[in-house]
């Protein structure tokens, strides 16, 4: 069945993007609330708390999206649980995200400066006071860059979400190439709307960057 | 409700996986190799007197870093195809993954190239080093050396983010894991042993790059710290 592309293929693709869009913000929403968790467990003054929760990051940024997204996908039914490929993707980039984000927003707390700390200590904060009214709201800023550029690699990485049969823009490009089979006209494509998603995400970035005037350079899983 | 876990079956093929692993490092190897070298080049490019060059340099980094390596990688593969080119699957692999990392550590090496005071290389300069010596002393490896924490993250993430070629049927550790999952109906365990591997992987890689570091900056001083 060839055919040429035209403009349901084009509708197709624009609600497969709209998907990995809505995906991203499951990821972002979903990895942010774990990640705010692991932050803060890693600066708990409980040994085993931070010990377990720097595990955790070390478990996950050692192993592929790929494989976590292949484990609750095709790992959980053999156990009994059924799992849509919605619920796989959004679990498993949550799963991902919330190692990564904890990581950057630990930084972020732990690089407001020590006189912060001091200071509300001396005042007779109590360690949730100081934490939420002294330390976060500063660790906010600094964390604010990283976490706009971190968030370009949520939405490329949704596209691993095509693997498990999750209709997205690289699955949906997937399934028109199987029709069309014009895989270089329609990846290109798929690129160029990936691009337009991703590249006002690092411009913002960017700039938030260099208006808190510092030059860091951010990690970029790829 | 009882978890019924038989990693029995999963592990005697050590021997598959072990050859998944090491095609994974070969990939990550050559990828980081390459891929660091076009880098580095890249970046000096990012600072050249032409802006063409400049420019050139600065869409090919914009350009892989956003856009995600699963689509690069299929454009690669069906791009080569339409021009006629055949290749094997992981030849395209490690050249996505060449093209993918270059543009990333093109990114890290500028800041580093960024940070070097211009103090120095006129201090350089004033002792009469050449532009290739001042290059290579004063510019290129003190860079390298401060960003170097950064680069071993960039490329350790190179080395999982190559189970992505599993989607073009590169033999590398991910698709073993899939062939195996399909034959011992064992997804789970499959998974998690996979898992594993690459997080002992990534902690090799890791290690490797430290001992580098001793060859590469004898001067021992505390990596990433400013100049």
């Amino acid at each position: 069945m060839n055919g040429s592309l035209n403009a349901n293929h084009l509708l197709f693709l624009a609600q497969g993007a709209l998907w990995t869009v809505g995906l991203s913000l499951i990821a972002l929403v979903g990895g942010g609330a774990l990640g705010f968790a692991i932050a803060l467990c890693r600066v708990s003054g409980l040994r085993a708390v931070r010990l377990a929760s720097g595990a955790y990051v070390q478990l996950i940024q050692g192993t592929p999206l790929l494989v976590i997204m292949f484990l609750t996908y095709f790992g959980l039914p053999p156990l009994g649980f059924s799992v849509s490929p919605l619920a796989a993707a959004g679990a498993s980039l949550t799963i991902y995200v919330g190692a990564y984000l904890g990581e950057i927003w630990r930084g972020a707390i732990q690089s407001v400066p020590r006189p912060q700390w001091e200071a509300a200590e001396g005042l007779a904060l109590s360690r949730t006071q100081r934490m939420a009214k002294v330390i976060l709201p500063q660790a906010v800023r600094i964390a604010t860059p990283p976490t706009v550029g971190f968030m370009v690699q949520i939405v490329k990485n949704t596209s691993l979400a095509s693997v498990v049969g999750f209709v997205e823009l690289a699955r949906a490009g997937q399934i028109i190439n199987n029709a069309l089979f014009e895989p270089f006209l329609i990846y290109a494509i798929i690129a160029v709307a990936y691009f337009a998603l991703c590249f006002p995400l690092s411009r913002l970035s960017q700039r938030l960057e260099r208006r808190s005037g510092r030059g860091r350079t951010t990690l970029m899983p790829a | 409700m009882a978890l019924n876990l038989d990693f029995g079956a999963v592990l005697e093929r050590w021997p598959s996986f072990l050859d998944g692993a090491l095609l994974t490092l070969q990939l990550a190897g050559v990828a980081t190799v390459v891929g660091g070298a076009l880098g580095g080049v890249a970046a000096i490019g990012r600072r050249s007197r032409y802006p063409a060059i400049r420019r050139l340099c600065e869409v090919y980094v914009e350009a892989i870093r956003n856009t995600p390596l699963l689509v690069q990688i299929f454009l690669v593969y069906f791009g080569l195809a339409s021009l006629g080119f055949k290749f094997s699957a992981v030849t395209v692999a490690a050249l996505a993954l060449t093209i993918n990392v270059g543009a990333y550590t093109t990114e890290i090496v500028r800041a580093g190239l960024d940070a070097i005071p211009r103090g120095q290389i006129e201090a350089a300069e004033g002792l009469a080093l050449t532009r290739a010596q001042i290059y290579r002393h004063v510019v290129l490896l003190p860079a390298i050396e401060r960003v170097y924490p950064a680069l071993t993250s960039q490329f350790v993430l190179l080395m999982l983010a190559s189970s992505v070629t599993s989607q073009i049927s590169a033999e590398e550790l991910t698709a073993v894991a899939n062939y195996i999952q399909s034959d011992t109906y064992r997804a789970f365990e499959t998974y998690i042993v996979v898992a594993l591997f690459y997080v002992a992987l990534s902690f090799l890689m890791r290690g490797g790059f430290w001992a580098l570091s001793l060859v590469l900056f004898p001067r021992r001083r505390r990596l990433g710290t400013p100049l």
